[in-house]
């Protein structure tokens, strides 16, 4: 096999003094990193496998284990940096496109990370969310753009569909198939229990997750898996899905080896045949095409379901959502190139796309300055970390947030990227039934819950804090927030002012 | 009562409440200490193959076959329901061994019976099998008794 010009990226810290040879470790590494030998009474670990994802470290019940860095180190080169080294070996080893998981790790700017909250002094009082009404519900959907009247001069109250939110948050699209069953399970009944809503992504519904259909946003993407009439249905909302952060201009390929019983049956596509989502809606080619789509949808569900359609975040966003804006869709999905995947080829997650952050600011901006702000909803996505995050999107704009990498790792993932190689030892992206059964949905489902209660709470105190009691006054409300750091273009971009002024 | 009770569905044959049983049994305060080296003696088995696997341990019955057989009559059962043994009067000659249906009862380091007291005795108050389960597939919890 010659040699191997990658040395191990990892090295398994065993604790001789701790390690009770129990053999957890072993029987839970997917990857098999871990042996006992009997002949010699000792634990023996293969670092080549070891994808760094600390399932054996979290279980193992002495913490005997942990996983660090190989000091083992190319000489430094600040050009020629050791993660492009390897994959300049790994190509010329393998002649094979690279692929990479979840959102890009590389360290471009977070803009979050540069915005400031304001907060109330002496002038105007804060609020506190524990003795006070605080209004955390959000509705998706078209804004009526005046009031109108009937014939008899009676007020005309009924809306296009809203879809109502308990909390400005939504769990993003994960098919079935990129995740496991449980996984599903765990977002369906959480998304119920805390009165948001799952996206099933483009792999179909699974027969037993009907009854979530209140809280599920069916998608339809370009490969159409999954799709009939019993789908838009289902769901509470139905999304096109023209582009993802982490691929935008791509499509997306499930092997064949992952569609295997409920999967093929969901997806309507036969066992072992790749389901191969194309890069373009071949039926979509101009905004008149996607009002085409949206519209059919519409007509297929009795005009009772808003459309989403969701976009990844490029250089032209603002043109493309204005057109979007114009198409009939109620609501306008951005992931920023920060977003997560089960898989991508590494130079378009790394390279692709643009910061959701500057693409949020831009487009609520030309969406009101053409004055057709109202005729859609805008929900983010593409790394939404934590409660901040939510309020400063929403200040720049945002109606609700769209997260994923979070709830993923709510259920145990720990970002070791290797989703592309379905051997999740957390039971999440994978369909190895052995390893899909470590996710108990008892478990996920009250960790989602939990997580966005937090959230929920914090996302108040900050509210609180501002003096702003609820969302909708929240919204679009940029003057809450400063930058720090930044340059005049951005902040410009941004429309917010720099911290000081 | 509460009893202990395993949800197949969720068992990773990981064989983690084995060594927190053995663990919590050994009356010392570190789990190397307690562990290293040494076989273990837990009041719990992961049992099942390669498809599927499940922990026993003492069904606490209502009418327990192994009180009854206990020819030194080191086995009780408490007020509570809990069937208990009395280390000072097993003479082990492994007749509860013999009739128990589940193999809930097995000799300790010691050579004497040893079985699920539901850590009541050991002061954990909640048996460390549960406590220490991974995915949530050995649960205490009160259940009509079929």
């Amino acid at each position: 096999m010659g040699i191997d010009y990658i040395v191990p990226e990892f090295e398994v810290d065993r604790n001789e003094q701790r390690c009770i040879h129990c053999r957890v470790c072993e029987c839970q590494c997917a990857n098999e990193v871990h042996s006992y030998s009997k002949e010699a009474g000792i634990m023996l670990s293969d670092e080549t496998r070891c994808v760094n994802c600390q399932r054996c470290v979290s279980l193992c019940p002495t913490r005997a284990l942990k996983i660090v860095k190989n000091p083992c180190s190319f000489r430094e080169n600040a050009n020629w940096q050791p993660d492009l080294i390897k994959e300049v070996y790994r190509q010329a080893s393998t002649g094979g496109v690279l692929l990479s998981s979840m959102g890009t790790p590389k360290p471009y700017p977070v803009y979050w990370d540069r915005i400031l909250i304001n907060a109330s002094q002496v002038t105007n009082p804060s609020i506190d969310p524990l003795r006070e009404p605080m209004e955390t519900k959000v509705f998706l959907g078209k804004r009526p753009e005046k009031i109108s009247r009937d014939p008899e001069g009676n007020l005309i109250t009924k809306l296009p569909p809203q879809i109502t939110l308990s909390m400005p948050v939504m769990f993003s699209a994960m098919s079935y198939g990129s995740i496991s069953y449980n996984a599903h399970a765990s977002l369906a009944r959480a998304a119920t229990k805390l009165g948001i809503l799952y996206n099933t992504g483009e792999g179909g519904l699974h027969e037993d997750f009907y009854r979530y259909g209140p809280n599920t946003i069916v998608q339809v993407a370009s490969g159409r898996f999954g799709v009939h009439e019993g789908y838009l249905e289902a769901g509470a909302a139905i999304e096109i899905k023209m582009g993802q952060g982490a691929k935008p201009g791509i499509g997306g390929h499930l092997p064949g080896a992952k569609i295997v019983g409920d999967v093929s049956r969901t997806r309507m596509i036969p066992e072992g045949t790749d389901a191969i989502s194309p890069a373009p809606h071949h039926d979509i080619y101009s905004i008149e095409d996607l009002r085409q789509l949206v519209y059919s949808l519409k007509e297929a569900t009795n005009y009772e379901k808003p459309v989403i359609v969701k976009v990844a975040a490029v250089h032209n966003i603002a043109a493309i959502a204005s057109g979007i804006a114009r198409s009939g869709a109620d609501i306008i999905a951005i992931d920023g190139f920060r977003g997560g995947t089960g898989a991508a080829p590494t130079r378009i997650r790394d390279n692709v796309g643009i910061p959701i952050e500057l693409a949020l600011a831009s487009v609520d901006r030309r969406l009101r300055d053409e004055g057709i702000r109202g005729n859609v909803s805008l929900v983010v996505g593409g790394s939404i970390r934590c409660a901040s995050d939510v309020v400063k999107a929403i200040a720049l704009g945002a109606d609700a947030c769209y997260i994923a990498t979070a709830a993923l790792l709510a259920l145990g993932c720990h970002l070791c990227r290797t989703c592309h190689s379905g051997k999740c030892n957390w039971g999440i992206a994978t369909q190895r039934p052995d390893l899909v059964k470590r996710l108990n949905p008892d478990i996920g489902s009250e960790r989602l819950v939990n997580l966005m209660n937090a959230w929920r709470h914090e996302i108040m105190e900050l509210m609180g804090g501002m003096g702003i009691n609820s969302i909708e006054a929240l919204k679009g409300n940029r003057l809450m927030l400063r930058g720090v750091g930044l340059s005049g273009k951005e902040l410009e971009i941004l429309g917010i002012s720099h911290a000081g002024e | 009562m509460k009893r202990v009770y395993v949800n197949e569905e969720w068992c990773l044959g990981c064989h983690l409440c084995e060594y927190n049983c053995a663990f919590a049994n050994s009356g010392k305060p570190n789990m190397a200490v307690a562990l290293k080296g040494k076989p273990i003696f837990p009041n719990i088995h992961v049992e099942g193959d390669d498809k599927i696997t499940y922990a026993v341990s003492c069904r606490h019955c209502e009418d327990p076959i192994c009180v009854r057989s206990c020819i030194a009559g080191a086995l009780s059962k408490s007020d509570a329901g809990v069937v208990q043994i009395d280390h000072s009067r097993c003479v082990g000659c492994y007749t509860c061994l013999l009739v128990c249906p589940y193999g809930a009862l097995a000799p300790g380091a010691d050579g004497l019976m040893s079985k699920c007291e539901l850590c009541l005795t050991n002061g954990l108050g909640e048996p460390a099998c549960v406590a220490g389960c991974p995915n949530r597939a050995i649960v205490y919890e009160e259940r009509e008794v079929i």
